[in-house]
């Protein structure tokens, strides 16, 4: 800092200004949190208040225990955590295995297989719901269906329902094959020499290079997993395959004005995600830049 | 590592016989690495566009066998007021949200980008919303969007202004809606801005000084110019997110009142799964990509004139 700023009367008063900005974006994008907070923790007398109570003046966990109690709150739980954990296993294998190959690995159509991969990004959701639900109820010998995949509702209502469709999503194998590309090429050929097997030199060379990628790809994949709603909605309609996303959503149908436990179980919803963020977030932020543009 | 294994020239012919079976092997062990992401693929992404197109000429109800229409479902689609309302509701978010998106992920970003001290916290306190799930964060909007104990409201009275009954009104309803998925999607792209303005050279930026250029006119012809790639991916992002609205619109306002929130995506749900019609619901689906698709290459096709210019 060889530059230092002059501290004239305009440039205080502009410095105040941008910084009197930046403090009230901040709020902004902080009160939705504090506020959610807030009320999770007031008793039912003290949520509706003219004017608001900022501060909680007595507090309450009554709104949690409620929240696991009106509803299965705890089994959703189960069910989003399960599902968002297998996704994150999936993805980083399958899409480093993929991402490798599409990387170092010499075959014919590589480029032309890579690319409609890569289109995949461009297909709209929209238009695989329907199909993919279908495909998912006559999945052969699933759920009590035949060899054609008739009879029974396929693996419609399991866990593999949302799993299978997003198991080597098409940014996994991208991010990958972005980040395999950047190693060094020379250890292939090292380990090659030495008679490593192909699956080997993946295994115990290059993947453990790619700590940084896959901490990202997981922390992004199991927040996706963790937020699928749309998809859950059409492929569970039994209510113990509820996930937390579709449990809020029922709550707030439901219980319409009961406020507090509603608030308890948004924060209970938010917070995996929110904590994996902040012990993450460098990775979170570098990597948006990494994957974003460039 | 130099001398072993030989390299072998580039001109010498493919057929030298140990590097073939070098080839042979990679690509072996690559359709073996590839094939269960490229079989999800096929599976999930390939086939159920196939489907889609397929199944948009029938009629379907899951019940019944497939009966095929031709192109009955379009002609209705022609008719369809709730349709042509999803789809018009889903343009009138599109043209608030894409331009406000732009003008505030820009500024904050070019804000964030001074070398200032504290800038880490409000990158990180300006992300935060972007980890929630869009169903979190409609439930907490809806309770701060209370007409009477609502957080907005309570805000605006303090300025002297008589806030909404927000979500219950057809007028505000999509303004509640606009201003809560652009909270949430600020955050992500505020950083693609950023890793964009990285980018941008800084001895432009000190030779325009020189030239006397003032920081406004440094921004218009330099920070905008060379930011257009970026620009363009936040761009196109946020449009073919704002096509396929639904989690919001579902949570806060279930498509109302009157149908004012109601969004393409909203109707093709409803019609392929309250009401079992899915070949009419493909064809609404099919119509949707076919929209995204146009849009999307026609801002590829500006970018490209713009760009390449």
């Amino acid at each position: 800092m060889n530059r230092r700023l002059r501290l004239t009367p305009l440039v205080v008063v502009r410095e105040t200004l941008y910084y009197a900005v930046l403090v009230f974006v901040a709020l902004v994008m902080a009160l939705p949190f504090y506020w959610m907070l807030a009320t999770s923790f007031k008793p039912d007398a003290d949520i509706f208040t003219d004017p608001i109570r900022w501060i909680p003046q007595r507090w309450t966990l009554d709104h949690y225990i409620k929240a696991f109690t009106l509803v299965p709150f705890g089994r959703y739980f189960l069910n989003s955590t399960v599902m968002a954990f297998l996704g994150v296993v999936a993805n980083l294998l399958l899409g480093s295995l993929a991402g490798y190959a599409f990387a170092r690995l010499r075959f014919r159509g590589r480029e032309g297989l890579f690319r409609m991969k890569l289109a995949s990004l461009l297909v709209p959701g929209v238009v695989t719901l329907i199909p993919t639900f279908i495909i998912l109820r006559s999945f052969p010998f699933a759920g009590g269906n035949d060899l054609l995949g008739h009879g029974g509702q396929g693996l419609l209502n399991t866990y593999w329902a949302i799993v299978l469709p997003g198991a080597a999503g098409a940014f996994a194998v991208f991010f990958m094959r972005q980040f395999f590309r950047t190693l060094p090429e020379d250890l292939i050929d090292a380990a090659r020499v030495d008679g490593a097997s192909e699956l080997r030199i993946f295994w115990s060379i290059y993947l453990p290079l790619c700590g940084p990628a896959l901490a990202t790809l997981g922390i992004f994949t199991f927040q996706a997993g963790w937020n699928v709603f749309l998809w859950a909605l059409i492929v569970f309609n039994d209510p113990n395959m509820s996930t937390v996303q579709m449990g809020l959503q029922a709550f707030s149908f439901n219980h319409n004005t009961d406020y507090g436990p509603l608030m308890a179980a948004s924060v209970v919803v938010s917070l995996p995600v929110l904590i994996v963020f902040l012990f993450a977030q460098r990775y979170f932020t570098q990597s948006i830049s990494f994957s974003g543009v460039k | 590592m130099l001398h072993n294994p030989p390299r072998v020239s580039t001109t010498a012919p493919p057929t030298v016989p140990r590097r073939s079976r070098l080839l042979r092997h990679e690509s072996r062990m690559a359709v073996a690495f590839i094939t269960p992401a490229m079989a999800l693929f096929l599976v999930f992404t390939a086939l159920p566009a196939v489907v889609a197109l397929f199944l948009s000429f029938t009629n379907y109800d899951i019940l019944s066998p497939v009966r095929w229409v031709g192109l009955a479902n379009y002609q209705r689609l022609l008719t369809d007021d709730l349709f042509r309302r999803g789809v018009l509701n889903v343009a009138f978010y599109a043209a608030m949200f894409v331009p406000l998106m732009i003008v505030l992920s820009l500024s904050l970003a070019l804000a964030l980008n001074r070398p200032r001290p504290g800038m880490v916290l409000f990158r990180t306190l300006f992300y935060l919303p972007a980890v929630t799930s869009s169903i979190a964060a409609a439930t907490i909007w809806s309770w701060m969007f209370q007409k009477d104990y609502g957080v907005v409201n309570q805000a605006l009275g303090v300025i002297g202004i008589q806030g909404p009954n927000w979500l219950a009104s057809s007028d505000t309803a999509m303004y509640a809606i606009v201003i809560v998925t652009l909270w949430q999607g600020l955050g992500s792209n505020i950083i693609i801005y950023l890793a964009g303005l990285s980018g941008v050279p800084k001895f432009l930026y000190e030779a325009a000084a020189l030239d006397g250029a003032s920081p406004w006119q440094q921004f218009w012809f330099i920070t905008v110019p060379t930011l257009r790639t970026t620009t363009f991916f936040v761009v196109f992002m946020s449009l073919v997110g704002a096509f396929q609205l639904f989690d919001q619109a579902y949570v806060m306002t279930q498509g109302g009142p009157g149908y004012a929130t109601t969004t393409a995506v909203y109707q093709i749900y409803s019609n392929g799964f309250t009401q079992l019609r899915m070949g009419y619901a493909s064809a609404q689906a099919v119509v949707l990509a076919i929209a995204i698709l146009c849009v999307s290459l026609l801002s590829m096709r500006l970018n490209r004139d713009v760009t390449g210019a």
